[in-house]
């Protein structure tokens, strides 16, 4: 009835004595930071990130609250400042839901283009491994970080595009994503070497868009078939008939599309082929399901795509176990209430995949490579959709998580048909590296391939079984 | 059999409309429109894909109704 009981401050987890609170620790283990979070403060909990307080939300009425909450309320657009850099100043980071949806509406990700982009990507693996002798060794950062750009180039902007690029591209768009350190929270261009080569590839990069637009502009036009989203915007003009897009404009345009999809899955591929070397009967299973779907040489279709339980289950639980992102921030727009506790309008609040994602009580034995958790009947994905969130969730949930679904099953298929992996160092060895906010493998992180002597899809024809 | 959508979660892939095209339109708007909310029991199997493979879990069938 009355004023009804004042809200309390959420609790402050231990640490984070220095000026910059727990920054510091963020930018070297932020995973026992998080978890620290929850340990000791439980579903909301606060750290320090130089001058601003966190809201770590976790569990699922808490996420649920966080993923549901609308964009006037929990703003993404201006949590994420190490992004500004990397995309260029007036490229919107996140458009509002209203406006994904329509960008998602007339962009490449729509279901009925997948079957397409299925083919498209097996081709880019195929080409990839076309340059592979009989055995050798790659590393998994580089391979696949090259490879997804190839990939997403070509169904995001066009395959012609796809066609001017070389690893020059992968290795300048490698430096932008090496330039997200957490320090950004202090000052997003301070004096550092990760920000230099970061500003440094994204003028490189704008000079390689630069040079194949002025080569299209000279050359022959695109065939109808060829035409990409690079004929369409260098096409629109201003009234007075000057284009209406700079080579930089549409570079930033081209590393924003690109952006949430590239490390990502790149990160997710490795992860997953490192986990299925580490659990071998799990590789067999994998390898089983495949060569009964492959056998007698289909094709690597959207519809066969889909009907790969043990491969898809292995992805998820690589993403349930290395989710790419590990921390997802919004800033309250205005005063909120959640479980008793306040939070307040300019304080930022966040949700974090690496610690929903190990809760206990919803995925039992929550640090063991267990794909069978999401088969009938436990679908422990399906069953915890404010906890099993390696995309997200709610109305921000990824809308390329089905194209990405789809893109690392169509990687595996090429890639473990024809070839047998082993893991090259201590399996221990291989880590994340967590000193910026983009995590990307830590290098070495190498593994031995070996031609198959009978590819995969022959071996269930010959009824040996 | 009855067909709900949340339209909170709905972000217009479109795998229910490639799914069963009869239930499901998207046409030229951002999120679906369920043309048929109780569709016959011919269509059981093709709505059942659609839930069962839609991107955001939008989509449920509820045998009640």
């Amino acid at each position: 009835m009355s004023t009804a009981v004042e809200q309390r401050q959420p609790p402050r987890v231990s640490g984070g004595t220095g000026d910059n609170g727990h920054l510091d620790e963020l930018r070297v283990d932020p995973i026992t930071l998080l978890n620290r979070v929850r340990s000791e403060c439980g579903d909301v909990g606060i750290f320090r990130l130089a001058d601003r307080d966190v809201v770590l939300l976790s569990g699922a009425d808490a996420n649920e609250f966080f993923f549901r909450a609308p964009e006037e309320i929990l703003d993404q657009a201006e949590a994420y400042p190490f992004m500004t850099p990397v995309f260029g100043e007036g490229v919107v980071f996140d458009a509002p839901p209203e406006r994904r949806r329509e960008m998602l509406h007339n962009q490449a990700l729509r279901d009925k283009f997948m079957r397409g982009h299925a083919a498209t990507i097996a081709d880019e693996v195929e080409s990839m491994v076309a340059g592979w002798d009989e055995e050798g060794e790659i590393d998994l950062l580089d391979w696949f970080a090259e490879l997804t750009i190839y990939t997403s180039s070509a169904c995001l902007i066009g395959k012609r595009f796809r066609s001017e690029l070389d690893k020059r591209f992968a290795e300048l768009y490698h430096d932008l994503e090496q330039g997200t350190d957490a320090i950004a929270y202090v000052d997003p261009y301070a004096p550092i070497e990760s920000f230099r080569r970061r500003d440094a590839a994204r003028v490189g990069l704008v000079k390689l868009v630069e040079g194949i637009m002025g080569r299209r502009a000279a050359g022959t036009p695109s065939t109808d078939d060829e035409r990409d989203l690079l004929d369409v915007l260098m096409s629109i003009k201003n009234e007075d008939g000057s284009d209406r897009f700079s080579a930089d404009e549409i570079t930033g345009m081209f590393i924003s599309m690109m952006f949430a999809g590239h490390h990502t899955t790149s990160g997710t591929a490795a992860w997953t082929l490192i986990e299925l070397l580490r659990n071998q009967d799990e590789l067999a299973a994998v390898d089983h399901e495949l060569a009964e779907l492959y056998a007698g040489g289909t094709e690597v279709s959207y519809q066969a795509l889909r009907e790969m339980p043990r491969l898809e289950s292995a992805i998820k639980e690589a993403l349930r176990l290395h989710p790419p992102l590990i921390l997802l921030l919004r800033v309250a727009k205005e005063d909120l209430e959640f479980g008793g506790f306040s939070i307040r309008a300019g304080q930022m609040v966040g949700a974090s995949p690496s610690v929903s994602n190990r809760i206990a009580e919803d995925f039992p034995d929550a640090d063991t490579f267990q794909p069978a958790r999401y088969l009938d009947p436990r679908e422990e994905d399906r069953s915890n959709p404010w906890t099993w969130i390696p995309f997200g969730a709610g109305r921000h949930r990824c809308v390329g998580a089905a194209f990405a679904m789809m893109q690392l099953k169509a990687i595996f298929s090429v890639l473990l048909l024809d070839w047998e992996f082993e893991l090259s160092q201590p399996s221990d060895t291989y880590r994340n590296d967590h000193s910026k906010m983009v995590v990307q493998l830590q290098q070495p992180c190498a593994v031995r391939y070996r031609r198959r002597a009978v590819p995969l899809s022959a071996g269930t024809t010959g009824g040996a079984g | 059999m009855h067909v709900q959508v949340d339209l909170d979660l709905c972000q217009g892939h479109g795998v229910c409309e490639s799914e069963a095209p009869a239930v499901f339109e998207l046409g030229k708007n951002a999120s679906v429109t369920v043309l048929q909310p109780d569709p016959p029991e011919a269509l059981r199997t093709a709505v059942e894909a659609a839930v069962r493979f839609c991107p955001t879990s939008a989509l449920r069938i509820n045998e009640e109704e």
